[in-house]
Parts: C-alpha cells; structure tokens; sequence
C-alpha cells in the first residue's frame, strides 16, 4: 500500500518574539522590518524532527494539547507552512518541491472557518471549484448535492453571515470536498459544535473513510479520536510521543487507577511520603498537582491526604481515572488535553 | 443535520492513481478575476462614494467654485482634470488591493480558500494587481465625463489620442494597484488609518495632479524631489494624452517611469505576499 503522507526530520522553528520596546500595546512588531534583537532567545521549536506515515486510505488522528504542534504539521502538510528542515510528501508529492500539486490532491477544514464572507454559500463552493479547474455546471450540481448532503441545502443561496457556526463548519467540509480531494485534512473540526452536531460529523467522516479517503484530523477530544481514528499519534512540544491503533495505545497505558490530588502549593514536597503508601505503583509531581497510580483504586486516597497535611499542604479537590487513553496521555505529557 | 449515505459525498474510486484534473493557470486566473469583480460589482455603490468622493469634491471646488469667483484662470481646468482622473485611478486601485488584503492578513483569513488552490502562490498575488488595476481604471474612466459635465468646457480637451490615454490610465492603475499589494501586504491592520495620513494623503498633494510639473519650474528643489512620487507619471501622462496643448512631461517619458514603477512595486508586493501567506 502506498503511503499518503509520510514526513522525515520534520523540524519548524519559529523566531522567537522580538522583546517588547516600551511603546505600549499599540505598537505592535512589524515582522517585515524589524530585525531581530541580537541576544534573541532561541528560536521557539514547534515541531520537533516528526517522522509520521499514513497509509493510503487510513483514518490518522494527531492528538496533542494545545502548543503541541499539531496545527503546525496541519500547515506544513497542507503546503500552507514552511518546514525549517526534513521532508514531507503527500499523495505522491514533495510539499516544499511540488506544492501545487499537493493542493491539488487534498481538501482542508480549517480549526476556524474562514468562509469567503463576500460571497453567497453556494458561490462559495463555484468559486473554490473554479480555482481547481472545475467547469462551472459540475461544480454548482456538486455543490448543491453536497449541502444537500450535509444539510444545509436549504441555504444555498444565503449569504455566509446568516449562518452559525456548526453550517459555517459543514460548509468548510463542503468546500474541502468539492474538487474530490485524495486526502482530508481536519484542524480540530469540531470545536465549538454542539453535541448533536459533532455526531453527525461524526458520521459524515466515518463515510468518508468508508469510501477509502485518507483522512487526517487533529482533536484534543479523546473520545473523538477514540472512536474515529484507525491509528493515532501523540504529540507534544513537537514531538512523536506514541503512534499506534487506539486499542494498543490503551493497552500502553500505566496499570492502575490514576489519582490526581490538588494541592494548595508544590506538590514535589509531598512525593517522597507519597512513594511510600502501599499501593501506590508511581508518584510524580507537577505544580500543585500530584498524579498518583495506584493498583488499589481509591484506597490510597486517605493516607495520601494524611502524608500531603504532614508536609504541611491542604488538598483541594481529587480526580480519579481508570487506565484510558486519557491516563496514557497524561503519563506520556505529563499535562491533560483541555 | 442529514446523515449522509455513504455513497453520497464522493466517487467511489480513490486512489493515488487516479488521474489528476487539468488545471490550466490562466483558467484559475480567470476564476479568481471573476471573483474579485463579482464582490466589486456587488459593492459598487460603496465602492465609488469612497474613492469618488474627494476627486469631486475637489472638481466642484477647484474647476467650478473658483474659476467662477475668478480666483484662477479659466485655462486651469485643463491642467486640473487630468490630474484629478489620476487621483481618482490611484486611490480606487489603492484601495481595491489594500484594504481587502490587510483585513485577510489580520484577521479573516478568507483568503485562505485561494492560497490552497492549485497554482503557484504569487499568481494570487498577481491576480489581486489585475483586479485592482480594472478598478482603478474604471474609476478613471468615469471621472473623465463627470470633471467635463461639472466644470463646463475645458480649453484643449481631446479624445484623439483615446489609445495612448487608455493605455497610461492602464499603466498608472498597475502601478497603483502594485502598491495597494505593498501596503496591504506590509502594514499592520490597526495602522492602516495612519497609512491614509502618512502616505497617500502626501502622494495626492505632491503628486502633480492639482498643477503640472512644469508649473514647480519655481521650486526646483521640489520639482526633482517629486519625481519618486509615480502619481506625478500618471497626472502628467494623462496630460499629454487629453489636454496635450498645455505643459506636460513626454508621454514617452511618464509610461516608461509608468513601466519600472510597477514593476519595482510588483516585485516588492509579491515578495511581501509571499512571506505572508506561506508560515
């Protein structure tokens, strides 16, 4: 099976801020002629040598916190981005090399629409056909089929402002199927949907892959990528953390009941007593937050409490879980993903 | 929301081996000309109350208020008419590139469905020229028969040279337009005002549009130091094509300055463009 995006080395390096001059919030830096102070701090690294492959036809969810760098592969797969270094092809093609014809071969639904606002809803769909070559009758059959579809037919001749946000969402997902694209991409597609839209995108997505498109969705909804993804892979401060199916991911998962208890201040004063309770399998500290696994549930809770009062901090509240993609998750990044 | 069959959304093959559409470049060209002139034929009313407004004003002051109190001669309309069809051309074109760009790169976003089509990036750029070029010469276009009706008869007025006239119109509308796509490209939305102030209002002044060139023989220092100003081409240009019996540049001069300045601003816009469309 050939692959439909493989990256190697992927490296993207942003220059880091210019330090603000005393001028007030107003005067905002002009990249274009303002040059870089000589004791800059490093370039901040958003991406970290990346090296992904999706087969053709496969379901791939990037799953990360925020800052992790999923939108920035987004950018770079979809020719939107520069890479630093490495290299990235998708559907046969070279993204810094041969651009154009990336574009030619993928749809994208951004995290937030940007729908051309001047145009009608239908329009916008004719007008994005054009651009990809289309003639002008497949493209508006297609495009009310596809509203249609996606149900907002009804407002085909709108104007973009009368809509809300999840039509503004199916429209995005309209316009990135217009041309028949060989790869989706998906920037958080469903932030800001309500529950009942997000299922049927949900189904949408799931046709879509039944009819062997590559998709490729960036979420921090666990049970998104849970539940759509064949494959995921984890990243944080641009970096491939894990990349398996959802099944063996969970299966990585640190054994036991994960235990967090907040406190109120440093929680690496108390590791030491908490390594100590019977039960507890690892203890690690971040901020105020001590993660706790334990192979006995919530047993532990009361002399975990009782060893945070001897070192002289007061718990504030407790959460617990069971071993999930979500405690994998918070064992690989050592953060939560909202 | 329907739930969609599957078979609905898509063809049934995908593959890697399917067979790539033709996209001609001068096809999507088209396409995103006639997107752009659609959206302007839609916000024409706006369109032209903002860049019309202050040249006619200005005709109404200057070739019919003061001519008739006898504060200039008769014979300045012929100087002023040209120059005021050069400031209506370069502020539409201006403005027909600028503004949208600068709402794009702030905060829309909307042009994002044009940078994912599948042609080289700069030809998006190149585009928002053309566009804001057909603008700019309508604009100038239209001016020419309103100074005419508003100031009465102008002294030497004629359309022989029709070609020549539509040709430097065309020429200063690129340049114009070539340095919407800089500015627009280059500047920060919140100081577009300031774009208004610091840059186009001293373009327009010392643009040679309100007297000839020949006329700052007086002032030579000012004469030379307005020659980096390309609206002073384009009045000037103009000038020798529509009232050529009085003082103007040769026409050969002002469209060859036309040429390298929209050129040089092209090339500059483009490169912007670029830096800003690609992260």
């Amino acid at each position: 099976m050939t692959a439909a995006i493989q990256t190697r080395a992927l490296r993207k390096e942003y220059p880091a801020p210019a330090p603000r001059r005393g001028r007030g919030p107003g005067a905002s830096p002009m990249p274009a002629s303002q040059p870089r102070p000589a004791a800059a701090r490093g370039p901040i690294v958003a991406l970290d040598s990346l090296d992904l492959d999706v087969p053709q036809g496969e379901f791939f969810g990037l799953l990360g916190p925020n800052g992790a760098g999923k939108t920035t592969t987004i950018g770079i797969l979809t020719t939107r981005v520069r890479a630093t270094s490495g290299k990235a092809s998708v559907a046969g093609a070279d993204v810094a090399s041969d651009d154009v014809r990336v574009r030619q071969r993928i749809g994208v639904v951004p995290q937030r629409p940007n729908p051309d606002r001047s145009l009608t809803v239908i329009e916008n769909l004719e007008f994005h056909a054009a651009y990809f070559g289309m003639a002008l009758g497949t493209a508006a059959m297609r495009g009310h089929e596809l509203l249609e579809r996606l149900g907002i037919g009804d407002k085909a001749n709108a104007k973009v402002d009368e809509l809300s946000g999840g039509q503004q969402q199916r429209l995005m997902i309209a316009r990135a199927l217009i041309h028949e694209p060989r790869v989706l991409f998906l920037d958080e597609p469903t932030v800001g949907l309500d529950p009942q839209a997000r299922l049927a995108l949900w189904e949408i997505l799931r046709d879509l892959h039944a009819q062997g498109r590559t998709i490729v969705m960036t979420t921090h909804y666990m049970e998104e990528a849970d539940q759509l993804c064949d494959r995921l892979a984890i990243v944080d401060h641009g970096r491939l953390l894990a990349c398996d199916t959802p099944d063996n991911l969970r299966a990585q998962a640190p054994g036991g009941t994960l235990i967090e208890l907040i406190l109120d201040g440093d929680a690496e004063t108390v590791v030491e007593s908490a390594q100590i309770v019977p039960g507890t399998l690892r203890v690690e500290a971040r901020n105020a937050v001590l993660r706790v696994y334990s192979d006995r549930r919530g047993e532990v809770i009361p002399p975990l409490i009782r060893a945070a009062e001897a070192k002289g901090r007061t718990v504030l509240n407790i959460n617990l879980s069971t071993p999930s993609l979500e405690t994998l998750f918070v064992s690989l990044t050592g953060r939560k993903l909202d | 929301m329907t739930v969609t069959p599957a078979s609905a959304l898509m063809p049934a093959s995908v593959s890697d081996e399917s067979v790539d559409r033709e996209v001609s470049t001068g096809a999507v060209l088209g396409a995103l000309l006639r997107r752009d002139l659609r959206v302007a034929r839609r916000e024409a009313p706006y369109f032209l109350v903002r860049t019309l407004m202050q040249p006619v004003l200005f005709i109404v002051v200057f070739g019919f208020l003061l001519p008739k109190m006898g504060f200039v001669r008769v014979g300045y309309t012929s100087a002023l008419l040209p120059g005021i069809i050069a400031v209506s051309l370069a502020l539409s074109a201006i403005q027909a590139v600028a503004l949208p760009m600068v709402q794009d790169f702030g905060w829309t976003r909307e042009i994002e469905d044009r940078l994912l089509a599948p042609v080289p990036t700069a030809l998006i750029a190149t585009e928002k020229v053309l566009a804001g070029a057909i603008q700019g010469v309508i604009s100038g276009l239209i001016v020419l028969p309103v100074g005419r009706l508003i100031m009465g008869p102008i002294p030497g007025l004629t359309l022989e040279n029709a070609v020549a006239f539509i040709s430097i119109t065309a020429l200063g509308a690129l340049t114009f337009s070539a340095i919407g796509l800089v500015l627009g490209t280059a500047i920060a939305p919140q100081q577009i005002g300031l774009m208004f102030s610091i840059i186009v209002a001293p373009m327009l002044m010392f643009g040679c549009a309100y007297y000839p060139w020949r006329g700052l023989d007086a002032i030579p220092v000012m004469k030379y130091a307005v020659l980096v100003n390309p609206l002073v081409y384009v009045a000037e240009g103009i000038r020798a094509t529509i009232t050529p019996d009085g003082p103007h540049m040769p026409i050969l001069a002002a469209a060859g300055a036309l040429v390298v300045l929209a050129g040089g601003f092209w090339y500059a816009g483009r490169r912007v463009f670029l830096r800003k469309a690609v992260g």
